[in-house]
């Protein structure tokens, strides 16, 4: 049964991964993404990785690929210039992919992931990786914390033009009293003195 | 076969269980909207179909269903369809780890709270490709809208849970309720009241609803991202904003109320007299309170500007989710006040 199931993952996974690279559309290919993060979530799921599982369809779906769509969506593309470079740029990705597969195969093999087959605990998953992170982990997981904020704070520097920004003060925004737009005018007084001239 | 009898048959009926009254209840909280405004603006409501109008929901539901499902042209078929399944979906299988009453509940899961998080996170799919696919401009920034502002508040409302389980010590939500137990002051929303506070806000604006709604914005963009929908297609989409605003409504009764605790635990005389009550209505009761603060909402206040909306979440909501919770960290730690001294779980497991 467990085959069955890991089988049909791993098939609905090969092909969302390959229709990702070559569905004409890059909406449809970002949503092919979004099927193949989900069915290796399952995976992963059935390796009783359950926190690495939801978190992958957390950050994963649930943000990164959201902005992607976002950005893509709001690029009219054309699909057909893509398609061009296809055949020029086959022997460079082909190099590449090639590559990845040797890397892949060292790493692999390596004794780090000569893992014995999956453990089942009675503890708790998250509770388990929670420990380990914060206890033989705690420094290369409290740097990498470090490195990311320090990315965030490069990329919204980047971003931030402050002289062409047309800036909104919600607190003076806010503190706007009636007074302050409105102003009464008694037009039966004017209207009077208006009578009056002639 | 085994696998089947034993497995796939029940679990099918306790599903069956589950979707068929939150369907009925989604057809009478649109009943019940319209009720509340109504009489919120001093108008009655909906009073012809049925007695005092209770069959409107039905009527409503069947003359959508007789409609004719129009598509426009140069939309994309295969995503215009897709779309509303996208956004019934989360709705529908993010109730498999509700618990309804001790013990009762479809999947117990460990990491409850975060497959919650996971699957409405991606709600807002079925917005977004709706947007996109019926290839009109309206639909298109209804789309955007919905994605820049469920992105947001995703963040606020990730970290308003992670302070209920860093006071519970747990992801699961059968612990979470059973770790509030001591009557109404020990429910969490006293202790992480201003997460509480945070966490329903932010929901609100994950289900695009009123004063948050610029994804349909009907002053501004028309319908938003559903208005090239029509008939069944459309009631998909209304059926999974309603399915998701109980399904907020009932994390919160969960999270912050006690779940199906009783109200009453620890008062002399009338935990006795209400000792009979069944713990689901408890867990319903708090549920229709968060639903009846949805629809006063909505009729209370005006649309928020889309500037103010986003400012909301990333400068005031989540900074103020950061600060609560260094400080219930501490007090987790350092066993501070009446509320986190006891939580075995938390000593039992790190021990």
């Amino acid at each position: 049964m467990n085959s069955l199931i890991f089988y049909s993952f791993a098939a609905i996974l090969l092909f969302a991964a390959v229709m990702v690279i070559t569905v004409r559309n890059p909406v449809k290919a970002a949503l092919f993404l979004v099927l193949a993060f989900f069915t290796s979530a399952g995976i992963w799921l059935m390796l009783h990785a359950e926190f690495l599982a939801i978190s992958l369809v957390l950050v994963y779906v649930g943000a990164v690929l959201v902005l992607f769509l976002f950005v893509v969506m709001m690029l009219d593309i054309d699909v057909a210039p893509l398609k061009e470079g296809f055949a020029r740029y086959l022997p460079l990705g082909i190099l590449v992919a090639a590559l990845i597969v040797v890397e892949m195969i060292t790493v692999l093999n390596a004794p780090a992931f000569d893992i014995p087959a999956p453990a089942v605990v009675e503890e708790s998953n998250t509770r388990q990786l929670g420990r380990l992170l914060y206890t033989v982990y705690v420094y290369p997981f409290e740097i990498a914390s470090v490195i990311l904020t320090v990315a965030i704070v490069a990329a919204i520097t980047l971003t931030l033009r402050q002289h062409s920004r047309k800036l909104q003060d919600i607190g003076k925004q806010v503190a706007v009293r009636r007074e302050d737009r409105v102003r009464l005018v008694n037009l039966r007084k004017k209207q009077d003195e208006g009578e009056e001239k002639p | 076969m085994d696998i089947l009898l034993e497995h796939i048959l029940p679990t099918l009926f306790k599903i069956l269980l589950i979707v068929g009254p939150l369907m009925l209840a989604v057809a009478y909280l649109t009943y019940a909207e319209r009720k509340v405004i109504g009489y919120i603006q001093t108008r009655i409501g909906p009073n012809r179909v049925g007695p005092w109008g209770l069959l409107q929901p039905i009527a409503d539901g069947l003359k959508l269903l007789m409609k004719e499902v129009i598509f426009p042209a140069r939309s994309n078929l295969y995503l215009f369809l897709i779309a509303p399944v996208l956004a019934i979906g989360p709705a529908l299988a993010a109730w498999a780890v509700i618990p309804f009453d001790a013990g009762l509940v479809l999947a117990d899961i460990n990491a409850g709270l975060l497959y919650v998080l996971a699957i409405t996170s991606m709600s807002v799919y079925g917005v977004v490709i709706a947007g996109w696919a019926s290839n009109s401009r309206y639909a298109f920034l209804g789309g955007l809208r919905s994605a820049a502002q469920v992105v947001s508040y995703e963040i606020a409302m990730g970290f308003a849970l992670v302070g209920v389980l860093v006071a519970a010590g747990s992801l699961n939500l059968s612990e979470i309720v059973l770790a509030q137990q001591g009557g109404i002051l020990h429910w969490y929303w006293l202790p992480l009241l201003p997460l509480f506070v945070v966490y329903f806000v932010s929901g609100v604006a994950e289900t695009n609803r009123a004063p948050f709604d610029i994804a349909e914005g009907e002053s501004e963009i028309v319908a938003g991202f559903h208005v090239e929908y029509s008939g069944m297609a459309f009631a998909i989409f209304f059926l999974a904003e309603y399915a998701d605003m109980i399904l907020i409504s009932i994390l919160a009764a969960t999270l912050f109320m006690g779940g199906w605790l009783s109200p009453f635990e620890g008062i002399p005389v009338l935990e006795g007299l209400f000792s009979w009550v069944p713990g689901l209505i408890w867990l319903l009761a708090k549920t229709a309170f968060f639903l009846f603060i949805y629809l006063w909402l909505r009729a209370t206040f005006p649309r928020y500007r889309y500037d103010q909306i986003m400012r909301l979440g990333w400068k005031v909501f989540i900074p103020v989710t950061l600060v609560w919770l260094v400080i219930i960290s501490i007090a987790q730690v350092m066993d501070i006040g009446p509320w986190f001294t006891e939580t075995a779980a938390f000593a039992a497991g790190g021990a």
